[in-house]
């Protein structure tokens, strides 16, 4: 390439290697396309180009590329995904910026600790169900109009609102060496409520992450979410839930929101411990 | 066991506020999401919710106020009863969000902080920090999840609403939907369905939505034979990033909180922005609206940004349009405890700390005012009649439309942070209406006609097997085309309309709907397949297109949101003051009568047969606050605001003889 002046010396094309699975189980495989560079493109118009097109970059009629994505200004956490080996969210991951990095081509994968569904949608619903194992929620009596909640203290609500700004993107379990992808096969002759139930005992027993334990420290420190706060911590001190963190700290690093989620986990650690000596005392 | 079965479609603010009060009042709910609820577009919104509170009460405010502020801001096209109502219910609604936990910034003291929002003098606003729809989502969300554990809500996530069930006298009996990864259609019968599906933003290309709202659940319900009311008020937010995939909301709040709108006096003046001395800057808001600043209504500033870049020549960037808007002299703790959330999306985004350097910012398409007509019963004291089975009521018995999908609440423009409270009011204050409707009923969900359900099913599956066979031989790109629909829609229904360009686009809208129904898809496979699901959204959008263009074709008036430069009111010319009183008197005359032609909802019957919609007009209730003039910044304001109020005051001398 010929470059002249900087603002030329840009790709004419971008190369993106997406891994591509048919459907749940199935083999994944790897296709290449290729598209016009454009200044200041985002992963998610890439492939949206891509599919437009259709085509790889051999000229194969293929199937647009599936993935999610929602409001395309990282609050929905809709379009996670791995970007050159980071899982993260494609809106935000700028090209320029990743092309800096790696001129060659772009590399996007499905977040590893999902299954997939197909492309790069994987099934988050897991991600979700650890939100109903720590109860995160404040238990009102009613929605009917009983004035205003408690008075709280500026310095509580910065506490909190940083916690409760977690979108479930699902990057932090992602990242989180302790988090095993749970991939269950209905079996013959199963109903979708057995299936169902079956999927969720096994998301029961395993980690429930990062993200629910956070979920369960904004919770206990709201004046009447904390009524709750001892069956948080009973969900937390069972199998899955905080013994199960080995501190590798991936989750704090990932975390688009910059939520401090090993802050919530020491918080989380703290409050079970004392949580099961009271237990042990009023036994 | 409950015995009552309600299905919700959506699952933004609207949908999971009525989700969440049905199961409160025992009804068993059904809530259907293209997404999981809890990235539904409401997460979008930034700046807060509006109320009187303790604090503007002691500075004169009332919910009257509150109420008068917004059909004044939305140039009286509200119908005033649910616009009271909403206003009355907004002090208890913020009060139960609060309850529910949401993160409300705090006062040094431990009380709800609030700020100050567009269209109005009081600070009314309460937030959360700049993700105050995000948060007000969340905690509606947990508590759908705890009633979901509880048994009483099932929830049905990446699922597609593709139709209301209709019974042979035309009554709504629950919905078909699909589940966008399996692919199968179902029916879902019910006893009543409520439609809390958003905005059609998506019908513009890009704007400030996100990527589900196109309109299409809204649409399918308008080609079902629901009315699809005042289309062609589509508001255009004054402040948001220009992207490739989407135009980013910037929120009011930045104003809210001081930012200030400006340009360099100079056209394309080459000097960094904190190199140009104020003298050489141009506020041209606060110097053209000096009593609301850069806090003027959405869409005067929304016009003025566009005609200082467009028709003045003054747009910052010479490659795209766009105008500062500044923050840099705000304190940067101040600038992160109140507006955090919007300023990383900007240095995100664009790669600029704008508590550095002045944003750039231009106008985006952002929210619906009009949407799918819907009923109400107003009562005795000019509000809305509480558990009247109308309420919100479409044309279709027992479909009920809340949340932005209605057309209620905003007029001809809505007012910066009403948008949160009305969707989280509709969706409590519809629930007892919807089960006492359900009371009154002989037939259930359970005994509906089989074959009802059948064929309102293998409707929606012929529609799709046919989308995968394609048309041989055509080669139409969704996508493509979507792009085309976009570039038209913004050319001709945002800022400045025209007739000709309207006409002009209607007939292109026309030639591309044919197409967009012969569209070829690169994938005709069962399983996840986005492209048929793209492709039967991207053909629902033509009727709400037709619908915005058609309505703004025939209104030729100005109002609010909708501005027709060649009907525009022309400012007072005269210096001498009788001669200017005339002009007054004249201007008064002329807004009076074009009160008479214009001061309608427009409403839209979509006809299957040609696949266009059929205009007529409704009028407006305006009991409870005459029409006035909206003036912002007009010149000779003051001395038509008087000729106004001795008409006023003459009127109500006579009250009886104004029976309109």
């Amino acid at each position: 390439m010929i470059a002249l002046d900087p603002a030329a010396n840009r790709p004419q094309f971008i190369n993106v290697r997406v891994k591509r699975q048919d459907g749940p189980g199935q083999e994944p495989y790897w296709q290449l396309f290729k598209i016009d560079y454009e200044p200041e493109l985002n992963v998610i118009t890439v492939l949206q180009r891509i599919a437009a097109l259709s085509k790889t970059s051999d000229g194969k009629k293929v199937t647009p590329v599936v993935w999610d994505c929602g409001c395309l200004e990282e609050v929905c956490g809709a379009c996670t995904m791995q970007i050159n080996g980071r899982v993260r969210q494609s809106c935000s991951a700028l090209v320029d910026t990743l092309l800096k990095d790696n001129a060659d081509e772009l590399v996007l994968e499905p977040m590893s600790k999902f299954p997939v569904l197909r492309d790069l949608m994987v099934d988050r619903r897991r991600l979700f169900k650890a939100l109903e194992k720590v109860k995160a929620w404040v238990p009102v009596d009613s929605y009917y109009n009983m004035g205003p909640g408690e008075r709280q203290l500026r310095a509580a609500q910065e506490q909190n609102y940083p916690l409760s700004q977690c979108m479930s993107c699902g990057c932090c379990v992602d990242a989180c060496p302790q988090y095993n992808k749970i991939e269950l096969e209905r079996k013959k002759d199963e109903t979708d409520e057995e299936f169902k139930k079956r999927e969720e005992k096994a998301w029961d027993k395993a980690f429930v992450g990062p993200h629910a334990i956070s979920q369960a420290m904004l919770f206990n420190n709201h004046p009447t979410g904390k009524s709750i706060a001892g069956e948080r911590l009973d969900a937390l001190t069972a199998p899955g839930g905080i013994q199960a963190c080995g501190n590798a700290q991936n989750c704090v690093a990932v975390c688009p929101k910059e939520i401090p989620l090993t802050t919530s986990i020491a918080r989380a650690g703290r409050a079970t411990t004392i949580h099961t000596i009271k237990k042990w005392f009023e036994k | 066991m409950s015995n009552q079965r309600v299905v919700v479609v959506g699952g933004g603010l609207a949908g999971l506020a009525s989700a969440m009060k049905l199961a409160e009042l025992g009804v068993a709910v059904d809530l259907i999401s293209l997404t999981p609820v809890k990235r539904s577009h409401s997460v979008c919104a930034q700046g807060g919710i509006n109320s009187c509170n303790d604090q503007t009460r002691q500075l004169g405010d009332n919910e009257w106020k509150h109420f008068d502020d917004t059909v004044y801001g939305g140039d009286f096209l509200n119908h005033q009863p649910p616009v009271k109502e909403m206003a009355y219910w907004a002090p208890k609604v913020i009060e139960l969000m609060d309850r529910l936990g949401v993160p409300f910034n705090r006062t040094g003291e431990g009380f709800l902080d609030r700020r100050r929002f567009g269209g109005t003098l009081y600070k009314r606003t309460a937030f959360a920090g700049a993700t105050t729809g995000q948060q007000l989502l969340y905690a509606l969300d947990e508590q759908v999840r705890r009633r979901e554990s509880e048994g009483l809500i099932r929830k049905f996530e990446f699922w597609d609403f593709l139709g209301p069930i209709q019974d042979e006298t035309g009554r709504c009996r629950g919905v078909v939907a699909q589940d966008m990864v399996s692919m199968e259609i179902r029916a879902f019968p019910a006893d009543a369905a409520v439609v809390a599906t958003g905005g059609c933003g998506l019908v513009y290309g890009r704007s400030t939505m996100s990527v589900f709202c196109t309109g299409s659940a809204a649409s399918r319900c308008f080609q079902a034979g629901a009315k699809y009311a005042n289309g062609e008020f589509i508001q255009v937010h004054p402040t948001a990033i220009p992207g490739s995939d989407k135009l980013r909301l910037m929120s009011e709040s930045a104003r809210g909180e001081g930012g200030r709108v400006w340009v360099p006096r100079k056209p394309h003046d080459s000097r960094a922005p904190r190199d140009i001395p104020a003298s050489d800057r141009y506020y041209f808001l606060e110097e053209r609206y000096p009593e609301y600043g850069n806090l003027v209504p959405r869409d005067i500033a929304t016009r003025e940004i566009f005609d200082i870049c467009v028709n003045d020549g003054l747009s910052v960037d010479t490659e795209r349009m766009c105008v500062y808007l500044d923050l840099t002299h705000i304190p940067k703790a101040e600038l992160d405890r109140k507006l955090g959330g919007i300023l990383e999306i900007y240095e995100k985004f664009q790669g600029v700390d704008p508590r550095i350097e002045p944003m750039r910012i231009f106008p985006a398409v952002h929210y619906s005012m009009g949407g799918l007509w819907a009923d109400y019963v107003k009562s005795a004291d000019g509000g809305l009649e509480a558990g009247a089975p109308a309420n919100h009521m479409t044309n279709i018995e027992g479909l009920y439309a809340i949340g932005e999908c209605d057309y209620h609440y905003h007029g001809a423009n809505r007012l910066g942070a009403n948008s949160l409270l009305s969707c989280i009011f509709t969706g409590l204050f519809t629930g007892p209406s919807i089960v006492n409707y359900i009371d009154n009923q002989s037939g259930g969900h359970a005994d509906i006609d089989a074959a009802t359900l059948s064929g309102a099913v293998s409707k929606q599956q012929e529609r799709h097997d046919s989308l995968l066979t394609g048309d041989a031989g055509s080669d139409e790109n969704p996508y493509l085309i979507h792009q085309e629909l976009g570039d038209i829609m913004t050319r001709a229904a945002t800022v400045v309309r025209r007739n000709d360009q309207l006409t002009d686009a209607i007939e292109k809208v026309n030639e591309l709907h044919d197409r967009a129904m012969k569209v070829n898809l690169s994938d005709t496979g069962s399983w996840s397949n986005q492209n048929v699901i793209f492709a039967k959204s991207l053909q629902d959008m033509f009727p709400i297109a037709k619908s915005i263009l058609g309505g703004a074709l025939r209104r030729d008036e100005c109002r609010g949101a909708h501005f027709k430069p060649d009907f525009q009111k022309p400012s007072l010319t005269a210096e001498d003051p009788a001669e200017r009183r005339k002009q007054a008197e004249e201007w008064c005359d002329a807004f009076e009568k074009n009160n008479d032609k214009y001061l309608k909802s427009t409403i839209a019957d979509y006809d299957n047969a040609s696949m266009q919609p059929q205009f007529s007009y409704e009028d407006v209730d305006t009991s409870l606050q005459p029409p006035r003039p909206r003036l912002y910044g007009l010149v000779g304001a003051d001395i038509i605001e008087e000729v106004w109020k001795e008409r006023a005051e003459a009127k109500k001398q006579q009250p009886q003889m104004a029976s309109s």
